[in-house]
């Protein structure tokens, strides 16, 4: 078994609202930043033991698929490397 | 007839609906997240709150827990199933229902009197009422922002799944009268079964006569019809 950590980037999907990242925008404007546009996402940073490097990605999918994200509004993305 | 209204910690409209059930004559009791559901429940409700404080997405946590697979099979079975507001969330992050409810537009919690508008009078939930009536109702959430893909949202449109829209007070549904940003001004929908139901809006806070306005009790009204068209 290696050690590996598989970082899961969830993030809403292209042309869905993100209101808080408006807020966010809007209140680094007002501290006089200049800015085109501004997105956000959640960031998991999953500590785990599996056998390689696909079996841990798989397992972060699954983590991803079953309740990190939401298939309705979120894409996600998993990174895997060793710990 | 018992519905079953599932307390989750950080349920806070359980008592609230069991007594506007027992109100209209709907025997109710509130059950323990962890004590399953009871076999001879004749009913389901996901009461509001705040379960799990929202971690993650507002009623993910909740959607998780073992009762929902009970709930699930209750609810292909035809047992009458109703989310409101933060059992909305349940309801949809669990599936039976589609779509998702999410953070409102204005990134703030609302607290306030809505008009919505009967789109579809032919289900157990709204059989108490003709097909454009306008309620009145209160609305208390951070993440009622209802979202669909484009197939998603056509599909409910053509099955008439789509049980009520914000509107004014006139009836017409208009971007003003729009709480939150929902696509189509989506305040409820059926799941797979008309016998399942979810709505951001109260309508356990429009029951009982004392309180201001009783447009909601026709709704939970449904709890009935749906047994009594089994």
């Amino acid at each position: 078994m290696t050690a590996y950590t598989a970082t899961v980037t969830v993030r809403l999907k292209r042309g869905v609202l993100d209101p808080e990242a408006e807020t966010t925008q809007r209140a680094l404007e007002r501290l006089g930043f200049e800015l085109e546009d501004l997105r956000s996402a959640d960031r998991f940073e999953v500590d785990l033991d599996a056998e390689s490097a696909t079996a841990a990605e798989e397992r972060a999918d699954d983590m991803a698929e079953r309740l990190l994200a939401n298939p309705t509004i979120h894409d996600y993305e998993v990174e895997v490397t060793e710990r | 007839m018992t519905v079953a209204v599932i307390q989750f910690g950080g349920s806070n409209c359980d008592r609230d609906s069991v007594r506007a059930l027992a109100h209209l004559g709907i025997d109710a009791e509130r059950v323990w997240y962890e004590d399953g559901l009871p076999a001879d429940a004749t009913g389901v409700m996901l009461p509001g709150g705040f379960s799990y404080g929202d971690y993650l997405r507002a009623g993910v946590m909740a959607a998780r827990t073992p009762i929902l697979e009970d709930v699930r099979a209750a609810a292909s079975e035809g047992v009458p199933v109703l989310g409101v507001c933060n059992g909305a969330q349940i309801g949809c992050e669990a599936g039976l229902t589609p779509g998702a409810f999410t953070i409102n537009e204005s990134a703030r919690f609302q607290c306030e009197r809505v008009h919505v508008r009967v789109e579809n009078a032919d289900t157990p939930w709204t059989r108490a009422y003709d097909e454009g009536d306008v309620l009145d109702l209160p609305i208390a959430h951070g993440e009622g922002r209802f979202e669909a893909s484009d197939e998603t949202y056509d599909r409910l449109v053509d099955e008439e799944r789509i049980l009520l829209r914000y509107c004014d007070a006139d009836g017409v549904v208009t971007d003003d009268a729009n709480p939150n940003g929902s696509r189509g001004n989506v305040a409820g929908v059926l799941g797979d079964r008309e016998t399942v139901a979810v709505m951001m809006p109260h309508p356990e806070r429009a029951t009982l006569p004392d309180l201001d306005g009783t447009d909601g009790a026709g709704l939970l009204r449904g709890f009935e019809a749906a047994l009594a068209e089994v």
